[in-house]
């Protein structure tokens, strides 16, 4: 029996619904992009000329609701499907669009560049728990025009798995949706077999930003999959109650699929957000609070009443340091994820509200992740008797008896998670003769090995100098003649 | 070698890498049936398969259970050419014969099991006197069968000072260097071992092995 983590009663459901529908029509949803508001009008929908407020009837919305695919597969750079948006499959990915990077030795957040989005991408390629990769940090080395498009173009390079990442205006948009065609071999192979989702934010409360509609709609026409992640922060851009602000995360959602199935019926979306309560005494967004997670568990169940894929960022923390706060907000809040049963999680790696990155993090959080999995694996009949047949002639009443059992050595690996050895199970000895370290002491030995291990991926020559002069192409619109030179992090 | 011994010897290996211990009873009796030196299928095939796990246990690659059903499978392919041996008058040579006990009101063994099937599997005679024994018995079993070590293992720190007794009776009988001691268990250090004057310790099965070897000079 897989174990499941519900907070909300079918009868509170079907309420945020009604009340969300409600919000559609009163007071309705800025829509402060052209396109989508002649979408809509054409529609029929009521648009006030002043504010751009439109109020948008359920009969619209359940229109788009009927036309939105139930799942959708993410595609590894071999064609493999690696990742199922759907039912209540889990997967994790690294944070995404962090703007520092811990530094292991000085502590220090320094500003990320090409090398630390590197780094990251060769550490969480090889690292199982996580079954695609983020665009993880900004590379401040490089023009704004490119920092979106740049970052694709790296895990592109880097990576072998499928990538969630985000454009940051609607011209990029479409330079990221080319790239990715012309990395396929064309957009219609880039369509049937997708590598990448792009994130896309309403702002609340209830805006659909020119920036995150236009987004919507650029991709629901190249057919490439969004997730929208709303970001309602319950006490201030929200109401203070929880229900209040999933009803609202549940508007902001349903007006955005509604935008993006308009511009292509059919598309893949997900419901997502990175829902959040506001620190009244900090007037911050923690990102490792139990509201936050049990925000995002709530959203979540309204999704799958509906059928639909599930996104949302938990597993990362607010602490600066890869300390206890870390280890305990991330953990948590991946397993309250992966047991509300979220297609996709975003954030692990990640500190400090998530600003800042860390490669150190990322191993531990693997761990953590690998905890959770185990944990929905459910406890398991794997014998017709549960405990009689394991007491045969040859048991002798002794400690080991069960060692020596064949089943055993089938069975410890499916009943039993292996950590890493980041995870410390050494007698007191060993410990020290390793050097007395603790789980950061130990992560930094890991990612030492991993980036040592790395391997890039054997990619088509054709289609790295078709990518490359590409980007070139996009950096000297920029103004810039070069890019950074990639060969230089290949021993970082 | 002929192409078929030469496969016989990597299936031995493999039994015991998978812990098969039916499949290396059935190759050990082919052996037999083959006219194969039973101390050649012992050193060329069943040994490479309990080095290959023990190395593997030591870098993190294999885990106990592997250990132990490797360990299990050696024992069950030696019992089986073991009368052949004996007919042959070639008796194998053992690395050795150790009497391993838990200490007198201690009754943990897992620790001690293991380090018992694994020597076993590394060539010693091992005789494995069980939990809660008083030292005058171990003593007694070890001159008894002329053993050259004693493993005594202690799970309590309430129990650990039981092996500096068996240690100081051993001495006052003038029975060491003859009789070494190995000891171990969860809170035993080499501090310990040291202050006590044993033999060595190690803190692991595979170790106790190496440490086992190093006693009897066949390191």
């Amino acid at each position: 029996m897989r174990p499941k983590l519900t907070l909300l009663s079918d009868y509170i459901i079907a309420r945020i619904l009604a009340e969300a529908y409600e919000l559609l029509l009163r007071p309705g949803i800025k829509v402060q992009n052209e396109e989508a508001r002649d979408m809509l009008r054409r529609e029929g929908v009521v648009i006030d000329p002043e504010t751009n407020v439109a109020h948008i009837p359920a009969s619209l919305v359940q229109r788009a609701l009927e036309s939105v695919p139930r799942e959708f597969y993410l595609y590894d750079l071999h064609g493999n499907p690696t990742v199922h948006y759907g039912g209540d499959s889990v997967h994790f990915d690294p944070g995404s669009s962090g703007i520092t990077m811990l530094n292991p030795e000085t502590l220090e957040h320094d500003t990320t560049e090409t090398e630390h989005l590197i780094r990251l991408l060769k550490v969480a390629e090889q690292i199982p728990q996580y079954d695609a990769q983020s665009t993880a940090v900004i590379c401040h080395d490089v023009p704004k025009d490119i920092q979106d498009s740049y970052r694709l173009y790296l895990a592109l390079l880097y990576s072998k798995k499928p990538i969630v990442t985000g454009a940051f205006t609607n011209k990029t948009v479409q330079e990221m949706i080319d790239m990715l065609a012309l990395f396929a071999g064309g957009a219609e192979a880039a369509r049937e077999k997708p590598r990448a989702i792009f994130d896309v934010c309403p702002a609340p409360p209830l805006i659909w930003s020119n920036f995150g509609a236009g987004n919507l709609i650029a991709l629901a026409k190249a057919g490439v999959p969004a997730e929208i992640v709303s970001v309602p922060l319950a006490g201030a851009a929200a109401p203070v109650t929880m229900l209040g602000t999933v009803t609202q995360h549940t508007a902001e959602v349903l007006a955005g699929i509604t935008i993006h199935q308009l511009a292509q019926p059919g598309s893949p979306i997900v419901w997502g957000g990175a829902a959040a309560i506001f620190d009244m005494k900090k007037g911050a967004t923690p990102m490792g609070a139990i509201e936050t997670a049990m925000l995002d568990c709530s959203y979540a169940q309204v999704a799958k009443t509906l059928g639909m894929p599930t996104h949302t960022y938990l597993g990362a923390t607010d602490s600066k340091l890869v300390d206890a706060q870390a280890g305990l907000e991330s953990g948590i809040t991946a397993m309250v994820g992966a047991l509300s049963g979220i297609n996709m999680i975003s954030g692990s790696g990640m500190l400090d509200f998530l600003a800042c990155h860390s490669a150190e993090k990322l191993v531990i959080d693997a761990e953590g992740i690998a905890m959770a999995k185990r944990m929905i694996g459910g406890v398991k009949q794997h014998t017709d008797t549960l405990a009689t047949g394991f007491y045969d002639e040859k048991i002798n009443f002794k400690g080991g008896d069960f060692l020596k059992q064949k089943i055993t050595m089938q069975l410890f690996r499916e009943e039993q998670y292996l950590p890493s050895d980041v995870i410390d199970r050494n007698s007191t000895r060993q410990w020290k003769e390793s050097g007395s370290l603790d789980a950061f002491g130990r992560a930094k030995l890991r990612v030492k090995e991993l980036l040592a291990s790395y391997r890039r991926p054997e990619l088509d020559s054709d289609q790295v100098t078709r990518l490359r002069s590409y980007m070139l192409a996009l950096a000297k619109k920029a103004g810039i003649e070069e890019l950074p030179k990639l060969e230089e992090y290949e021993t970082a | 070698m002929s192409e078929e011994l030469e496969k016989l010897y990597k299936d031995m290996a493999q039994s015991i890498i998978d812990g098969d211990s039916d499949l290396a009873v059935e190759l050990a009796q082919k052996s037999i049936e083959m006219g194969v030196p039973p101390l050649d299928a012992i050193t060329k095939g069943f040994v490479i398969g309990v080095n290959y796990i023990g190395d593997q246990f030591g870098a993190g690659e294999a885990f106990l259970p592997e250990l132990v059903m490797a360990g299990e499978a050696m024992k069950a392919a030696v019992a089986t050419l073991e009368p052949e041996l004996l007919k042959l008058g070639e008796a194998r040579e053992t690395m050795g014969k150790v009497i391993l006990a838990t200490v007198e009101g201690d009754i943990h063994e897992i620790g001690k099991t293991l380090v018992g099937t694994m020597l076993s599997a590394s060539g010693f005679e091992v005789t494995d006197l069980g939990v809660d024994q008083p030292a005058d018995k171990i003593i007694g079993k070890a001159l008894e069968i002329d053993a050259q070590i004693i493993g005594l293992s202690a799970l309590l720190t309430t129990t650990m000072v039981r092996q500096r007794e068996l240690i100081e009776e051993l001495d006052k009988e003038n029975l060491r260097p003859r009789i070494k001691v190995m000891v171990g268990g969860a809170p035993i250090t080499r501090d310990w071992a040291t202050k006590i004057k044993a033999d060595g310790t190690s803190e692991d099965a595979v170790g106790a092995v190496q440490l086992a070897k190093q006693l009897v000079g066949k390191s």
